[in-house]
C-alpha cells in the first residue's frame, strides 16, 4: 500500500493512543493493511501440535517455531499422561507391583513386568525356574513383535500409508489372541510375577505360537512389498530424523534408534538376562541413522524375534513355572475354566475345606505379601524402544520403598529437537514416529 | 469427634493432608482398633537410619579398578563411601563434586562410562540428608555399570547438575526436581516436567500423601489406598 504523508486510508483510520497505534478497520483489504504496518522481514510462527493430535503418538505436545515450512525449534512437552505409577507402587505389596508397572508402557507390558520382576528377584536373591525363564523370553519376543507392528502401523498411518496401519494392527491382533489364551488378557496382563510367571502355557499355547511363527514371515514380506519399494515411503523417511551414534549416546537414546545409527548395542547380547545368551540371533544394525533405517531395523528385529521364539519353543521342557519357595510363590493357582481364567477350584477346595494352614498361608501372602531384604538394585532389559531399567529400593518390608522406571520413551523423546530442528514441519512427524514413543511409558 | 472441619485441608498451609511417614509400629498398621497379634509393641528399626558403611576392600571384580582410578584422578576424598551389594557397585560422592566425578568417569581411557542410563531420587525420611540422587552409568566399551549416589538435606537441597557431561540427564534431573524438590545447580532450565507447572509440593517425598478418594461399592466404603488397614 502506498500512502503519502497526509493521505488517510478511508477504510482504516489510525490514531495514536497511550497504548500504541490503533487502527479502525471498517472494510477494505485486511492483508494490505497488515502488510503495510507489519513489514517483518523474518516471519516466525509458533505452532502448537497436540497434546491431542492423531499424529503425535499419544498425548505429546510439541511447540514448534516455524520459519515458513522450516522448523527452527521444537519443544516437546510431556506429562499429560502422568498417573503416579511410581508413587502408587509404594502403597502396594511387591506382587501387586506388576499390576501397576504393566500399565506404564502399554504396548510392551511384558517388558515392564519382566524388568520389575528381575529387580525384585535380584533383591530377593532368587532364581526362577528354567521353564519360567523360557516362557518369559517367548512372551517378551511376542510382545516385541506386537510393539514393532504398532510402530510400523502408526508410522504408516502418520505418513499416509493407511494400508500399513490396517495390516499392522491385523497381525498384532494374532499376538494379542495368544496373550489372551495364555493369561486371559490382551494387554496389561500382570502375567510375569516375582518368582516366575502367573501360570503355565495352556495346552494349545505352543501350537498357537508355532502357527503364528509360521504365519508372520509372509506378513513381513507383505509389508516390505507395500513399503520398502514405495517411492513415497522412501522420500518421507530417507534422510529424515537423522541422529548419529554420538548424538544417541549424549542424549541417552537406546534401542532401534541407536542400532539404526550403527552401534550394535542390544542388552540381550551385551548384558544378557533371562538366558538370552543361549539363543542364536543377530542384532541388526544400519548406517542410515534416519527414519528409514529405523523402519528397516524394526522389520529385521521382528524376523530375529521369530527366530528366538522358535528356539524358545524347542527349549520348553516340563517343569515348574514359579519358584518352589512357598513363602514367595503366589498361592492363587489360577486355572482355565469354562468361562475363562479364574481361581482354581481345586485350590479353593483345598484352602476352604481341607487345610486351615493353607488358608492362613494364602491369606498372609495375598494380603501382607512377602518381605524383601533391604537394599537397592538396578536391572535393565532390552525393551522394544530401548533400555528399560528398574531402580528398586527395599527397606526390608512388604512394599517397595521406591521404584524408578528408566523408561526408554521418556529418554528418547528428548532427542526430538535434535531430530527435527532445521527440517520441515512434516518431518517432525516422521522423525517423532521413528522414535516410537509411548506416552504411557514416558509419563508413567 | 471434635468440631474441627475435616477433609477441607483449610488448616494446612498447602492444602495437603499430611500422612506422615510409614512408621513401623506393631505388626499391623492399625490405629483405630486393637492389634490382636500380640506384636502391638513391636517397633522395627528402619535399615536406613545410620550412615552408610563402606564395604571393606578389596571389592572384587572390576570394582577396585574403577574406585582406584577415580581416587587417582580426583583424590582419595572423592568417595564418601563405596558399597558393593548384590553384585552392584555404589559410589557415594559429595553433591558438589558430581559433575567432575561424571566427567572423569566418562573421559578416562580406562573407565569410559559413555552412557548415563538413569537418574532417580530416593527419599529416606529418617536421615539428616534425606534426599538422595542416584545416577546409573554404563560403560559400553567395557560393559560395566556403576551407581553414583549423593545425599542432600531439606534445608539446602542443591546438587550439581551433570547435564554438561551427560545431556541425557536433562529431563531426568527435571523429573527428580519435580518429584523430590532437589535443585540441580547448573541445569539449563530446571522446571517441572511431569506435574503441572503450578503444582505445589514434591509428590515422591515420603511425607507427601498418595491421595485418592474413598469408594463406595454395594454399600461398603473402601478408603483410599494409603488409609486402608494393611500390614506394614
Amino acid at each position: 500500500m502506498t500512502t503519502t504523508e497526509n493521505s488517510q486510508d478511508a477504510y482504516a483510520a489510525e490514531r495514536d493512543t497511550t497504548e500504541g497505534r490503533v487502527y479502525t478497520v471498517t472494510g477494505g483489504d485486511w492483508d494490505e493493511l497488515v502488510a503495510s504496518v507489519d513489514p517483518v522481514s523474518e516471519e516466525r510462527l509458533i505452532i502448537n501440535l497436540g497434546p491431542q493430535h492423531p499424529s503425535t503418538h499419544g498425548v505429546l505436545r510439541l511447540v514448534c517455531e516455524l520459519e515458513g515450512e522450516t522448523v527452527r525449534s521444537v519443544r516437546p512437552i510431556v506429562g499429560y499422561l502422568h498417573t503416579g505409577i511410581e508413587k502408587n507402587l509404594e502403597y502396594r505389596n511387591w506382587t501387586q507391583g506388576t499390576t501397576f508397572v504393566t500399565r506404564a508402557d502399554y504396548l510392551a507390558p511384558i517388558f515392564n513386568e519382566t524388568a520389575y520382576c528381575l529387580a525384585v528377584e535380584k533383591l530377593l536373591g532368587i532364581e526362577v525356574p528354567r521353564r519360567a525363564d523360557v516362557i518369559r523370553v517367548i512372551m517378551m519376543e511376542l510382545n516385541r513383535i506386537s510393539s514393532h507392528l504398532v510402530a510400523l502401523a502408526t508410522t504408516g498411518m502418520e505418513l499416509g500409508a493407511l494400508s500399513m496401519m490396517i495390516y499392522g494392527f491385523r497381525d498384532r491382533e494374532k499376538i494379542l489372541d495368544i496373550f489372551e489364551a495364555v493369561c486371559g488378557l490382551r494387554m496389561n496382563m500382570a502375567y510375569v510375577r516375582p518368582g516366575g510367571v502367573a501360570q503355565d502355557l495352556p495346552h494349545d499355547g505352543v501350537k498357537m505360537i508355532r502357527e503364528f511363527v509360521d504365519y508372520m514371515p509372509k506378513g513381513l514380506d507383505d509389508y516390505e512389498g507395500l513399503l520398502t519399494g514405495n517411492a513415497i515411503w522412501q522420500e518421507r523417511t530417507q534422510g529424515v530424523g537423522y541422529l548419529d551414534v554420538s548424538g544417541c549416546l549424549a542424549l541417552g537414546v537406546t534401542g532401534p534408534v541407536l542400532r539404526s545409527a550403527g552401534l550394535p548395542w542390544d542388552l540381550r547380547k551385551t548384558m544378557p538376562y533371562c538366558g538370552y545368551e543361549e539363543y542364536d540371533f543377530e542384532v541388526p544394525t544400519h548406517n542410515g541413522a534416519d527414519a528409514w533405517a529405523r523402519y528397516l531395523i524394526r522389520l529385521e528385529e521382528i524376523r530375529e524375534s521369530l527366530k528366538i521364539i522358535a528356539q524358545g519353543l524347542d527349549k520348553l521342557e516340563p517343569g515348574p513355572v514359579m519358584v518352589e519357595d512357598k513363602k514367595i510363590a503366589w498361592p492363587a493357582q489360577l486355572a482355565l475354566g469354562g468361562d475363562g481364567m479364574g481361581n482354581s477350584l481345586n485350590h479353593i477346595r483345598h484352602i476352604m475345606s481341607q487345610s486351615m494352614e493353607a488358608l492362613i498361608h494364602h491369606f498372609k501372602l495375598v494380603t501382607e505379601g512377602f518381605r524383601v531384604p533391604a537394599g537397592q538394585v538396578y536391572t535393565a532389559i532390552e525393551a522394544p524402544r530401548g533400555e528399560l531399567g528398574i531402580h528398586a529400593v527395599s527397606d526390608g518390608g512388604t512394599r517397595p520403598f521406591r521404584i524408578h522406571m528408566r523408561e526408554p520413551s521418556f529418554i528418547n523423546l528428548q532427542s526430538i529437537p535434535a531430530l527435527a530442528e532445521g527440517g520441515l514441519l512434516a518431518d517432525v512427524i516422521a522423525g517423532g514416529a521413528s522414535l516410537d514413543p509411548v506416552m504411557g511409558g514416558c509419563d508413567r | 469427634m471434635s468440631d474441627e472441619a475435616t477433609g477441607t485441608g483449610e488448616d494446612r498451609p498447602d492444602g495437603v493432608q499430611p500422612v506422615g511417614m510409614q512408621v513401623q509400629k506393631g505388626l499391623f498398621g492399625v490405629t483405630d482398633s486393637g492389634d490382636t497379634s500380640g506384636f502391638g509393641g513391636l517397633v522395627q528399626a528402619t535399615p536406613f537410619g545410620a550412615e552408610t558403611p563402606s564395604t571393606p576392600e578389596p571389592l572384587g571384580g572390576y570394582f577396585d579398578e574403577i574406585v582406584g582410578a577415580l581416587r587417582e584422578l580426583l583424590g582419595d576424598d572423592v568417595t564418601r563411601a563405596v558399597v558393593v551389594d548384590r553384585g552392584e557397585l555404589t559410589i557415594h560422592v559429595a553433591p558438589d563434586r558430581l559433575a567432575e566425578v561424571c566427567r572423569a568417569l566418562r573421559d578416562d581411557e580406562g573407565l569410559r562410562f559413555e552412557l548415563c542410563n538413569s537418574v532417580s531420587g530416593v527419599d529416606y525420611p529418617d536421615q539428616r540428608n534425606r534426599l538422595h540422587v542416584i545416577y546409573h552409568l554404563t560403560s559400553m566399551t567395557y560393559r560395566r555399570r556403576v551407581r553414583l549416589e549423593t545425599a542432600v538435606g531439606l534445608e539446602h537441597p542443591v546438587v550439581q547438575s551433570v547435564t554438561a557431561v551427560y545431556p541425557t540427564a536433562d529431563w531426568q534431573e527435571r523429573e527428580t526436581y519435580d518429584m523430590f524438590g532437589v535443585v540441580f545447580e547448573g541445569h539449563p532450565h530446571l522446571t517441572r516436567i511431569l506435574m503441572p507447572d503450578d503444582w505445589e509440593g514434591f509428590p515422591q517425598r515420603k511425607d507427601y500423601p498418595l491421595g485418592g478418594i474413598a469408594v463406595e461399592y454395594k454399600g461398603a466404603h473402601i478408603p483410599p489406598p494409603d488409609e486402608r488397614r494393611a500390614y506394614k
